[in-house]
């Protein structure tokens, strides 16, 4: 009995399902060769034009072709419907060869069975494992199709295009043809002399806001937790929850409404400091003061999340050691740097690496206060606070400039993926933790 | 001596708290009374005006441009539809990969992680020109999709740690004496994750509720809207000229999601706590 194996997984290799058949797994068979024949009809009507797609991002532009006195239009490729319609099959087409490698492995499994003489699973025991030994699999089929098409997808479409010349005015279908460019974007980017000043100037911005408003959050939230956990203090309960209000609030509302506190013309802010004879400030029209606004409204945001983790984290300090401190006639200043700061450092290290990559992608906050203004006229399409983030917004949404702001997101990728590889590899969640029994 | 120090240090304190506590309550106080106020203006020389209207909120709900009472069924529709998947979903993937050992596991660890770090604006594109393809633009199932579907990534990682400390010898046991995974997964381990489970839901639906930007994007007809989308509008087009409907727009999109919140603190500082901690 010599063979099987190699026969069966011969015989899956011209169609999956005949090794299985051949392994006497006949609805098991079935199934594969249905899939694999509607697989094959599939791709060889659409294979070859997703690759052409892909490849050429169409070749014909749309015309404009004089008939008489009328212009009629002729439509050509459209670029980007080719690109997407191309990477979704390809998508699909790997996932066949995914299942075309199983069906030959599975062929081969099962023959080395019989060639030792095993019994040959029947179809109902392989349909049954999926909810025991394949478990797994069954879970995550779903969630993974979703994942694929609605994350991975759009991902990889975001990342080609950044090395597509897609972006108005010239380049936006169905009016002309979109190509490939290779590096193009990025060296545009990094040497055109506007794209260049934009981006490095609201790259420092991003980095100094993001370091200014994990510091303010960070120290804001830890001073408002000393203060309630303070000894002595009454209706510690009462104050926690009044301070969890600015979280409670969606940011969308909040930060809308601080839009309108700080308005420079009628907000109640400037009308109370005209009280005080103060002149009006323009909170979110000057450049620099804009800057400090949203730090300053920010910190009206992050603070409560940050108190929440300090006070559970203060709570961990052992009393004695306050204590110790007392006897030995240290002062609150001194308690404070070298027995809370050290403790509390330790246990939020992580949270701070967190906190400060979601700051650099930190939407609303800018976005919502500012819009990334007030506008910077020598500024490509950028104001004096956006972030790389609401830049990218901005030059997908309201100017067209896909391919930049792709380029964009793929520096900001590079940015987070560098802070991050270094603070999730040093959590328990992924490092192989192996069981907790 | 001593005891005036503290005293001293104490008032400080307490001085200290009303005043964060004013800085906190303001604003929405502020957004609360301007609701009510007569006219349309943000200037007012009182902080409290002479009188109370609701023509505001009536207004929202029975105007020509806005049908908030629509709005909200929308809003509720999608909402609920995505956190009952999404949270499906992400406790999925999180118990998978939390139990089960199998080849492409550290993949599909590595896949979520590097996921997370694309901005997710850099997706939109591409989702817009999908639904396009599927004819689902302006359809309410094409955000219950793509949030349903954003969950897993977004959120398994702070449910997978929480499975971690869940104990193996639990469900062991139950498989021994004949338990199924599906059976070991539903009366098990889902009962055993419900502050997390909580947390989860409440972050998916309120991303439902606030998010603004995607639906925007994929709903175009007005009546298709969603809360957080009519109130970027009342925000965008309508501030300057009529403020207080503004301020009852906001009242009326903060007030479920703020109450919610204030209901589920407990669950929901405990996942940030572990989310931060991430295990």
């Amino acid at each position: 009995m010599r063979g099987f194996s190699l026969k069966a997984s011969a015989l899956s290799l011209v169609a999956p399902g005949l090794g299985q058949i051949y392994n006497k797994q006949l609805i098991k068979g079935l199934v594969f060769l249905a899939i694999d024949a509607l697989g094959l009809w599939y791709f060889i009507n659409h294979l070859y034009q997703a690759v052409w797609g892909v490849v050429t991002l169409g070749e014909k532009a749309q015309q404009r072709v004089k008939v008489g006195k009328l212009t009629q239009v002729i439509q050509g490729d459209h670029s980007i419907k080719l690109l997407i319609e191309g990477l979704i099959i390809l998508i699909i087409f790997c996932l066949f060869i995914l299942f075309y490698v199983q069906a030959i492995r599975d062929a081969h499994r099962v023959g080395k069975l019989r060639e030792e003489g095993g019994t040959i699973p029947a179809f109902k025991k392989t349909a049954g494992s999926l909810l025991d030994r394949n478990f797994h699999i069954t879970m995550l089929s779903l969630p993974t199709l979703g994942v694929l098409f609605l994350t991975i997808m759009p991902i990889i479409f975001g990342i080609m295009i950044a090395f597509t010349n897609y972006s108005a005015p010239s380049y936006i279908p169905p009016k002309s043809l979109v190509d490939w460019v290779g590096f193009k974007t990025f060296s545009d980017l990094l040497t055109f002399k506007t794209w260049s000043y934009t981006f490095w100037n609201v790259l420092t911005w991003t980095v100094e806001w993001a370091i200014m408003a994990t510091v303010t959050t960070y120290f804001g939230g830890m001073l408002v937790a000393m203060l309630i956990q303070q000894p002595g203090i009454r209706f510690k309960k009462l104050w926690r929850t009044i301070f969890i209000i600015p979280f409670a609030i969606p940011q969308l509302c909040s930060a809308l409404i601080m839009n309108n506190l700080f308005n420079g013309e009628f907000g109640p802010v400037n009308q109370y400091l005209a009280f005080f004879g103060i002149d009006k400030i323009g909170w979110l029209s000057d450049p620099n003061w804009a800057k400090f606004t949203v730090v300053l409204v920010n910190s009206w945001f992050g603070i409560p999340v940050t108190m929440m983790l300090m006070l559970g984290v203060l709570t961990t300090i052992p009393r004695d050691l306050y204590e110790a401190a007392d006897v030995d006639g240290a002062s609150a200043i001194q308690k404070f740097w070298n027995i809370t700061m050290p403790r509390v450092l330790f246990v939020t290290a992580p949270v701070l690496i967190t906190q400060f990559a979601g700051n650099i992608n930190n939407f609303n906050a800018i976005f919502l206060l500012t819009g990334g203004g007030p506008a910077n006229g020598s500024y490509q399409f950028a104001g004096h606070t956006d972030l790389l983030v609401t830049w990218l917004y901005g030059l997908t949404y309201n100017n067209n400039k896909f391919n930049f702001a792709a380029a964009i997101g793929i520096i900001i990728f590079v940015i987070i993926a560098s802070i991050s590889i270094f603070s999730y590899r040093q959590t328990k969640s992924f490092k192989e933790e192996d069981m907790v029994q | 001596m001593k005891n005036t120090s503290t005293r001293i240090k104490l008032f400080f304190s307490y001085v200290l708290l009303v005043v964060i506590s004013v800085i906190c309550l303001y604003p929405a106080v502020w957004i609360i009374i301007s609701s009510f106020r007569p006219g349309g203006a943000m200037y007012s020389p009182t902080f409290l005006p002479d009188r109370f209207t609701m023509e505001h909120y009536t207004s929202l709900f029975n105007d020509k441009s806005f049908v908030f009472g629509r709005w909200y069924m929308n809003t509720l529709k999608i909402a609920v539809y995505s956190t009952i998947f999404g949270t499906l979903g992400t406790t999925i993937v999180a118990y998978v990969l939390s139990r089960f050992r199998f080849k492409a596991r550290r993949t599909t660890m590595s896949t979520i992680l590097v996921l997370n770090m694309f901005p997710s604006f850099m997706s939109l594109v591409a989702v817009f020109l999908l639904f396009y393809q599927f004819e689902l633009l302006d359809t309410h199932l094409a955000l219950i999709i793509v949030y349903s579907c954003g969950a897993p990534v977004g959120g398994a990682f702070i449910v997978k740690g929480f499975f971690d400390t869940i104990p193996r010898s639990l469900e062991e046991s139950a498989r021994i004496d004949g338990a199924s995974h599906l059976k070991v997964f539903s009366r098990i381990m889902l009962p055993l994750c419900k502050p997390i489970l909580i947390y989860m839901s409440v972050t998916i639906f309120v991303g439902a509720w606030v998010d603004f930007v995607l639906a925007r994007f994929l709903l175009r007809s007005r009546e298709q809207w969603t809360v957080a989308v009519g109130l970027w509008d009342l925000a965008t087009n309508f501030r300057t000229a009529n403020f207080t409907m503004f301020a009852a727009g906001c009242v009326l999109v903060a007030v479920p999601i703020t109450i919610l919140f204030m209901m589920m603190q407990r669950f929901i500082v405990e996942g940030l706590t572990s989310g931060a901690n991430k295990g």
